[in-house]
């Protein structure tokens, strides 16, 4: 079917195996007008070299202060069908497990009364209703919530939509079941997930293990990655089996041909702690030295196995670059147990919330904060005693600030006295 | 730009509403805009959320933040929500006659 705007470079986007996002919206755009008029303002925007979306755009529904993204187009003279083409954000189930009875049902609401197009999902976890008008806001929101139990996700200066790991769900690794975690913090604090009320942003992540498959560490502001405290589980049988080549190392991803594992030099000497010992016969691993970086167990996943003591690490502050330059997340609380009803990370989520709205400026970010006031402000707020595991070194210049309580005599001298043992 | 006109004055909104320019702002834009802002009828406490949005932004330039807001009014924010059920920022604000909120939104 010949769609209104000639497309010319789009076209060339159809070639090549990858999926095309173009042939896909060309499909619903045979129904949709408003797809037919993005294709065209896509196109311009390829000729132009530039957006022609406005500035901005501040739409939403009642009782919620983010959770929508106005869009308005610069041309709709050109393109009238999406003079609107708003942008609602979804939470998402964790780790975003659906059935198709559920996915069939939000299609056919976002074909009524949307463009029929999505972003499975947004990079912070929401599945994106994409393009809508200002009319349509209320009744989508109102079968999402009535007809689906679903609700808007975040955007704006209050939490948004956490996201986690598969976890385990199906990871043998996951030493947190973050789905658990993720939904107690969405459903604890929906409050501050819909009505903002920061200095800005705030994103939490968990991740079921250090491999961090969400990224936890580089894309949430508080980041909680799984971890363990005991020994590291081996079965020396299936050691043997991987080092004997009856057993595919790292799973096949670097291909499925059965070989022999080199156990000394994939393993051992790549162990960056060097806690690792192999025999010949068995694997012997000093656990007492051992950062957890997951490498002997990734690469021997039927013989190695985290332990049974497990918990999460809290680290803090990862951003973007903009303003004070990108930073992940700094460890705050090396271990701590999650179990439910999570009381003690409640505990620390209130304390660390309640500092920033305190001293945050307008639109800062946590990370900045922690660097413009310092990590030990942030560690008494939170009332966590600083400890060796915070640092990657130890500060190299002596500018040290010092508690006047922690100075024997305090700040204030008399001159006097001090011109009397020292002559001026 | 679109332009409405509302007892014998006439505004001129963007988009989502807002008016123009701070200096247009005149009470009947309040009463004009109201309904559309899911509120029946303007009480005292919605002319003192608007009028501390008004002051903060003559002195300051910009709109205060949420912590602010809720400070100086001694209204909580659930509550600043039952007055203005879209939010501080598109409805109390817009009420206002400030300028659209921008950045991350």
């Amino acid at each position: 079917m010949a769609l209104k705007h000639a497309t010319p470079m789009l076209d060339e986007l159809e070639k090549g195996p990858w999926p095309s996002f173009v042939t896909d919206i060309k499909r619903v755009a045979a129904r949709k007008p408003m797809c037919e008029d993005l294709l065209g303002l896509v196109e311009m925007s390829y000729e132009h070299k530039e957006g022609h979306w406005k500035h901005g755009g501040i739409v939403g529904v009642f009782g919620y202060g983010g959770g929508v993204i106005g869009r308005y187009c610069d041309r709709p003279d050109l393109f009238p069908n999406v003079a609107h083409f708003h942008t609602m954000r979804v939470n998402q189930p964790a780790s975003k497990f659906y059935t198709t009875e559920v996915l069939r049902k939000l299609c056919d609401i976002w074909e009524e009364h949307g463009s029929g197009l999505t972003n499975m999902h947004g990079s912070t976890g929401d599945l994106i209703l994409l393009g809508t008008t200002t009319d349509q806001l209320e009744p989508v929101f109102y079968r999402l919530t009535h007809e689906l139990g679903m609700d808007l996700g975040g955007s704006g200066s209050n939490m948004r939509t956490p996201e986690g790991c598969v976890g385990k769900a199906r990871c043998e690794w996951s030493c947190l079941d973050t789905q658990d975690i993720i939904y107690d913090i969405t459903m604890r604090y929906q409050d501050e997930l819909h009505r903002p009320m920061f200095p800005y942003k705030f994103k939490f992540k968990a991740s079921g293990c250090p491999n961090d498959c969400v990224a936890a560490i580089a894309r949430a502001d508080c980041s909680i990655i799984g971890t363990w405290r005991d020994k590291i589980r081996i079965d020396q049988e299936a050691v043997r089996a991987y080092v004997g080549g009856e057993l595919v190392p790292n799973g096949g991803s670097h291909g499925v041909e059965k070989r022999k594992l080199d156990i000394q030099k994939e393993v051992i000497d790549l162990c960056p702690t060097r806690c690792m010992e192999w025999d010949g016969k068995n694997l012997k691993i000093w656990d007492e030295d051992c950062t957890r970086c997951m490498h002997c167990i990734n690469v021997m996943p039927r013989a190695l196995r985290p332990g049974t003591d497990v918990g999460a690490t809290i680290l803090c502050g990862a951003k973007a670059p903009i303003l004070e330059g990108a930073q992940l997340s700094s460890v705050i609380i090396p271990f701590m147990k999650m179990e439910p009803p999570y009381e003690e990370f409640h505990e620390f989520v209130e304390k660390m919330w309640d500092w920033w709205m305190e001293h945050g400026k307008n639109r800062e970010r946590l990370g900045e904060l922690i660097q413009r006031l310092g990590l030990r402000e942030f560690l008494k707020a939170v009332e966590v005693q600083p400890d060796p595991r915070m640092v990657n070194t130890t500060r190299y210049n002596p500018y040290i600030f010092y508690d006047p309580a922690d100075v024997p005599g305090g700040w204030e001298r008399d001159a006097k006295s001090f011109r009397e043992r020292h002559h001026a | 730009m679109a332009q409405i006109e509302y007892k014998g004055k006439v505004f001129n909104l963007d988009e989502d509403g807002f008016i123009d320019s701070f200096d247009n702002w005149c009470p009947e834009w309040v009463e004009y805009v109201k309904e559309s802002e899911g509120i029946q009828e303007l009480t005292e406490e919605h002319w003192k959320v608007i009028h501390v949005l008004q002051d903060y932004y003559r002195k300051h330039g910009i709109a205060p933040m949420v912590r602010i807001l809720t400070k100086v009014t001694g209204y909580k924010l659930k509550y600043i929500y039952e007055l203005f059920p879209s939010g501080p920022g598109k409805g109390a604000c817009k009420m206002a006659g400030l300028p659209k909120p921008t950045g991350c939104v």
